[in-house]
């Protein structure tokens, strides 16, 4: 079924406050086999210039979206989320994020297209910090395989 | 940021040499639980091929995230990298036994930009198909 295009535009809310930890970033950064002290060791981030240990570059991924996951389970959405593969990633970085950022996100569905017979939708997604400033954003586009048929 | 490659050394055209990064069902199962991506597909092989999919595939992050890993090596700071993009191309299939998959990465520095910036183009295949695609980082150097 096709996606419906009245969500075009549509914005989500911010999502509740996510605390970045030290404690998740060391699980993420062993779950992707990434040994980067930078990860791990408060010392060896602090030499690098940085105020606490750091996230790898794709740790947004495990928030960024909260706000957007209620909407794309919509009925009115018509999105099958068996059908659903992960098409495009991206992310503009104003700085990293580390250990103790408090940041909560807002998403946007930007577009929604047809491509021979899939569906793609393409969210946007802002991770801002508490004197909300800009950390982040993220494209994230989803494909619903034979949703345009 | 303290990147360690320096800007001035470093000549558009440049190759970073080939890496391999292994990816087995206990790393899917690690990336699910730390990044809260449950979807069947990464670790229940009898509903993957249900979906028409040849076996249990990884992440598309997880895959993504061993690009991550390919660049902040290089650079030396993963506080260095400024934007990084893929498309997902094509599954990281990874059967059950001993062995698991592999997914090997190269990069070209395929621009030098202003302030310091580097365009790097990432190259990841599995086997003989190719993982990501217009997959791009950029690098603040030192």
């Amino acid at each position: 079924m096709a996606l419906n295009r009245d969500f075009i535009g549509r914005k989500f809310p911010p999502s509740e406050p996510y605390e970045v930890s030290r404690v998740k970033i060391r699980e993420f950064a062993a779950a992707i086999g990434d040994d980067n002290p930078i990860y791990r060791d408060r010392e060896a981030a602090k030499a690098a210039g940085h105020p606490d240990v750091i996230a790898p570059p794709t740790f947004p991924i495990v928030f960024s979206m909260n706000s957007a996951a209620a909407v794309l389970a919509d009925p009115d959405l018509g999105l099958n989320f068996a059908m659903v593969v992960h098409g495009e990633q991206r992310f503009e970085y104003t700085r990293p994020i580390h250990a103790g950022d408090v940041l909560s996100s807002s998403s946007e569905v930007v577009e929604i297209r047809s491509v021979g017979r899939n569906e793609f939708l393409t969210l946007r997604s802002e991770v801002r910090d508490e004197a909300g400033e800009l950390v982040c954003t993220a494209f994230n586009t989803i494909v619903e395989r034979g949703g345009a048929a | 940021m303290t990147a360690t490659v320096k800007y001035d050394e470093v000549e558009a055209g440049q190759e970073i040499p080939a890496r391999d990064f292994p990816v087995s069902r206990l790393s899917l199962v690690m990336y699910a639980g730390a990044s809260g991506d449950f979807n069947v597909i990464h670790w229940n092989e009898r509903i993957a091929k249900s979906v028409g999919l040849p076996d249990v595939i990884a992440h598309g992050m997880f895959t993504m995230a061993q690009g991550g890993r390919f660049v902040t090596d290089w650079a030396g700071d993963p506080g260095a990298v400024v934007d990084y993009g893929v498309r997902f191309s094509a599954p990281v299939v990874v059967p059950d036994d001993d062995q698991g998959a592999v997914i090997t990465i190269s990069g070209v520095v395929e621009e030098k930009l202003g302030d310091n910036k580097v365009v790097v183009a990432l190259k990841a295949y599995s086997g003989d198909s190719r993982v990501l695609s217009k997959a791009r980082a950029v690098v603040k150097l030192a």
